[in-house]
């Protein structure tokens, strides 16, 4: 097993779960029955901000079928959060509701409609408030509090940084440009509703199945809010019918069933409607930003001041974390000398957002990269070849400490401007290319546009300090010749599970078949800390490839002994192990782990992984750090009608700089997801309100698109081996969705000369843009002013703009790692 | 009040006394045990649901089993036969056009009842009979090229 003679990585092989998906054997949360199983509904607020003044639940206790029912008074008094720094949340309101969609109370009944029924019949007296439904609403308005605690009134966090001088970089440019964006929210829309089983069984232990995609964090939230021990509490995460950060939160219908299961002495199911998986959200933030950067004649950054206001809805979430997100990853990607971000999260009585794919990044990159062809115009430069020159230095640091790795973006700007045939489009489209199908040739433009992204391989801290691995594994040989590996991670459709299975297999010479995969159960799997931030692949690769290794050992040992030749000359690979220059002698796998057994006793090994502890050594540095980046460029080519300004999406590249794909079919599934679900952020998905309600909280309303409008996508994948990853791999699940969104809004200015600086880009804003232009205006549609706000005074650190990277990076539990 | 019914499933007729009101597919997961079929919205929208009446693709949570005694209903649990996956199923596998899973019976389905009516679709044709179900992991591109794989094989073993 050397990098040039992988046997398991590199093939396009199918995912070990494919079967049971296949055949509708995949038993996802609410596929679960227990016997006496109980139903559980939650009672949700109708009011988006209110105090509550009474409850009474009487009328509910009393309907029969009814097992039980519990409010906030039922629950221990103790607020909950993801974030440390943001303890917020109540399962259950008690004083105050922040959201229509709060949940109140909930009800156990023998079934779900009795479930309904009764939570009809409990009377909740209101008071209510006023809501605050927009982030200028909110912060006109000091005097109407949704939270006593912050960075300010209805402010949730308020941060500022500043590398190097920014301002005297501005004053030296050749082209300085001042933009403002708009990015509106949108949700996830897994198509697994969120549904939890639990179980208080009579010994006083309590076991939690749920489709979460982080049971590690669920298991410890749940020890605080309900005043458990940690030890006496299970949480498995069952297989996620789509998560892309939806299920990262801990969630009132999970701590309703255990408190109901308690209560009644029967297992309890929620299940949640798709309106309700609204309502519960977490998804992108409503961004507004406004983008200063200085360029030189040639098209080089001389630096970038960026503000941000993020819509954050009525609790904290991940909230602290998406607001550094949305300033601190732009720097990975180009040459940006000196960096100034402040950006600032507000509460409003919505929904609360929190991590979506990209997490707190296609916003600002939707804006970075409109601004660049924008300047790349003014400079008369092609925008490719822009990108090309600026592209950051492979192992340097940024301005704002960040260190980067491998950088393969150049390579795949080269590959997307040749297979979309850049150079021959663009001038072209950009006269006036008209389509002559359908008869309507004549309104009928094309355009090209092209947009490059970075985004980060696993989150560098966890979400609570602790010196801990980030994942960790147990490998275990049987001497069947199978290998069981228990890990906390959780497979959410990316392919964990087979990542867990590939890994131990090419290390051991097995096949993936005989590696029995053990995932996301908290009695007994090591901790892996979730799927989320891209991490998975790599950090829990890095912890079974540690244990692997730590396996062959000490089976090479006992081999090595018994054909009595040194250990350095065995080969591990056909399900067998032997000297490959005495091949017939060589062992099958099953008697290797056999005489190991026979050797050492039980073969069971740890495997550990941290990623290197390079945080900047500045207040918030924690967040940004990764072990290493992944790189895409993208080129979209489109179709606008100019009378109607339908947009109709031709082609797709993209190409991205994996790494090493450890599986090429699984990494084109995430490239090609990723650029789709960007796809339907830019041109129609849409969380919005009216009234304090949802305006479109169900799957016809919510639009998304559907085979017919996701355009053939060309993916093309480049590999740089990067030190850090698994056999050099780096991440695919998010990074890909960035650079399609701001593509599009370049190719429809190619197209139609119209610069929407707003998603979603609707055809009734391109229509506008269209109008102002016959006019002779700017066709330019966004928004046009930013807040009266304070940010606080810039905490200024020198930058590290070009530093090499660190000689030495501490790599926790790093030996072994092959 | 409840009523009696005679489904026949996956070629297997079973009784079963339900609420008239219950929809085929709280039936299906409820009182038959057949958990394969999933729910994404219960309003008709996203065709998660789908199972197939009669060889066409029906969305069993608009569906009333009162309506559907004597046709033959199939599900995903219904598709391999004989120790032997569905050719479709085969592909999905190996293409990975299964991510999370979750919207794939439905796609299965939809995609067998196309089959059986143009086993040979163009891509376009597979894109118009596959935009009632809705899918957010793969980006449809590895969904579609399943079913073009396993239209080739299925056309190559007629032949």
């Amino acid at each position: 097993m050397t990098k040039d003679r992988f046997t398991i990585v590199g093939r396009p092989l199918p995912k070990i779960d494919a079967w049971g998906k296949v055949t509708g054997d995949t038993k996802y949360a609410d596929d679960l029955v227990l016997p006496r199983m109980a139903y559980g509904k939650l009672l949700r607020s109708a009011h988006a901000h209110a105090r509550i003044t009474a409850i009474d639940t009487t009328r509910a206790r009393a309907l029969a079928g009814v097992y039980g029912v519990i409010t906030g008074a039922d629950l221990p008094r103790v607020k909950f959060g993801i974030l440390p720094v943001s303890q917020d949340e109540e399962a259950l309101c008690v004083d105050k509701v922040r959201m229509v969609g709060d949940a109140i109370a909930a009800v156990a009944a023998v079934d779900e409609e009795t479930a309904e029924r009764a939570c009809e019949l409990i009377d909740v007296t209101y008071e209510p408030l006023p809501s605050l439904m927009s982030m200028e609403d909110a912060l006109a308005h000091p005097e109407v509090r949704i939270h006593e605690y912050g960075d300010g009134p209805n402010v949730h966090k308020n941060v500022s940084l500043q590398f190097g001088d920014v301002d005297a970089a501005l004053a030296a440019s050749h082209l300085v440009r001042e933009d403002v964006f708009y990015f509106e929210g949108n949700t996830h829309l897994p198509m697994e509703q969120h549904a939890a089983v639990a179980q208080w069984a009579a010994d006083g232990r309590l076991t939690l199945w749920s489709s979460t995609q982080t049971p590690h964090y669920v298991h410890r939230l749940l020890t605080k809010i309900l005043d458990v021990p940690g030890a006496h509490v299970r949480v498995i995460a069952t297989p996620v019918g789509g998560g892309f950060g939806g299920k990262l939160d801990p969630f009132a219908h999970e701590i309703a069933a255990c408190q109901l299961s308690k209560l009644t002495g029967r297992p309890v199911k929620i299940a949640l409607t798709r309106e309700e998986v609204f309502y519960v959200h977490r998804g992108r933030h409503p961004v507004l930003m406004w983008i200063k950067t200085g360029f030189t004649n040639d098209g080089d950054i001389t630096g970038c001041h960026l503000k941000t206001w993020l819509d954050g809805g009525a609790y904290g979430s991940y909230g602290v974390a998406s607001t550094f997100y949305t300033g601190v990853i732009n720097p990975v990607t180009y040459k940006i000398p000196v960096y100034k971000f402040e950006g600032a999260r507000v509460f409003t009585n919505k929904p609360p957002c929190g991590p979506k794919r990209g997490h707190g990044t296609p916003q600002p990159r939707f804006a970075l990269e409109c601004q660049l062809d924008k300047a790349a115009e003014q400079l008369g430069l092609d925008p490719a070849d822009m990108r090309r020159r600026i592209v950051a230095d492979p192992f340097t640091k940024t301005a704002n400490h960040l260190t980067v790795t491998t950088i393969g973006l150049g390579e795949c700007i080269d590959k997307v401007v040749e297979a979309s045939q850049w150079r021959a489009k663009r001038p072209a489209f950009a006269k006036g290319v008209v389509v002559g199908d359908r008869g309507l040739g004549e309104r009928r433009r094309k355009g090209i546009g092209i947009a490059c992204s970075a985004y980060m391989t696993g989150a560098g801290t966890a979400i609570y300090w602790n010196n801990m691995p980030h994942s960790g594994v147990v490998l275990r040989a049987d001497r069947s010749g199978g290998v069981a590996i228990l890990c906390g991670a959780t497979d959410i459709g990316q392919g964990s599970d087979s990542i867990l299975a590939y890994l131990p297999a090419e290390v051991l010479g097995i096949e993936p078949k005989d590696v029995h995969v053990h995932p996301a159960d908290t009695s007994l799997t090591p901790v892996d800390l979730g799927s989320y931030s891209s991490r998975v692949t790599l950090m829990c690769g890095m912890a079974a490839i540690q244990a692997a290794t730590r396996l062959r050992r000490a089976i090479a040992e006992a081999v090595a002994k018994k054909l009595e030749i040194s250990v350095d000359r065995l080969a591990f690979r056909d399900r067998k192990v032997g000297d490959p220059d005495d091949w017939e002698k060589a062992v099958p796998f099953a008697q290797a782990v056999e005489l190991g057994e026979a050797m050492h006793g039980v073969l069971a090994f740890p495997g550990a992984y941290a990623p290197p502890k390079r945080a900047g050594k500045y207040k918030g540095g924690g967040v940004g750090p990764s072990p290493c980046y992944s790189y895409s460029a993208c080129v979209v080519e489109l179709t606008v009608d100019e009378e109607t300004a339908e947009i109709h999406l031709d082609d797709v590249w993209i190409a991205h700089d994996i790494g090493r794909a450890l599986n090429p079919l699984l990494v084109e599934g995430q490239v090609e997801g990723s650029i789709y679900m960007g796809i339907g952020e830019a041109l129609m998905e849409a969380q919005v309100f009216r009234h304090d309600l949802h305006k479109a909280p169900s799957l016809l309303d919510y639009k998304s698109p559907t085979t017919l409008e996701t355009p053939p996508i060309h993916t093309i994948l480049v590999e740089t081996d990067d030190p850090e990853g698994p056999f050099g791999a780096k991440e695919a699940g998010q990074g890909p969705l960035l650079p399609v969104i701001p593509a599009i809004a370049n190719a429809i200015y190619n197209a139609v000369g119209v610069r929407v600086d707003e998603i979603p880009i609707t055809p009734d804003k391109v229509l506008k843009g269209l109008d102002l232009k016959r006019q002779g205006k700017s066709a330019r549609i966004g928004p046009e002013r930013i807040p009266l706000f304070k940010f606080k005074e810039p905490l200024v650190v020198e930058s590290a703009f070009g530093q090499p990277l660190d000689a030495i990076a501490v790599r926790p539990f790093a030996d072994a790692q092959s | 009040m409840k009523i009696r019914l005679e489904l026949t499933v996956n070629e297997e007729t079973r009784e079963v006394l339900v609420a008239p009101h219950k929809t085929l597919l709280e039936v299906l997961r409820e009182d038959l045990g057949l958990t394969g079929t999933k729910h994404g919205c219960e309003l008709g929208e996203c065709g998660t649901c789908t199972v197939l009446v009669d060889g066409a693709p029906v969305l069993s949570c608009l569906a009333l089993p009162a309506e559907l005694q004597g046709r033959a209903i199939a599900t995903v649990e219904g598709m391999a036969g004989g120790g032997q996956l569905h050719p479709l199923q085969q592909a999905f596998a190996e293409l990975g056009a299964a991510q999370c899973g979750y919207c794939t019976p439905g796609v299965l389905l939809t995609a067998q009842s196309l089959l059986s009516e143009r086993p040979t679709p163009t891509r376009e044709e597979i894109r118009e009979a596959l935009a009632g179900n809705l899918c957010r992991c793969t980006g449809y591109t590895k969904i579609l090229d399943a079913v073009e794989l396993a239209s080739l094989r299925m056309a190559e073993v007629a032949r």
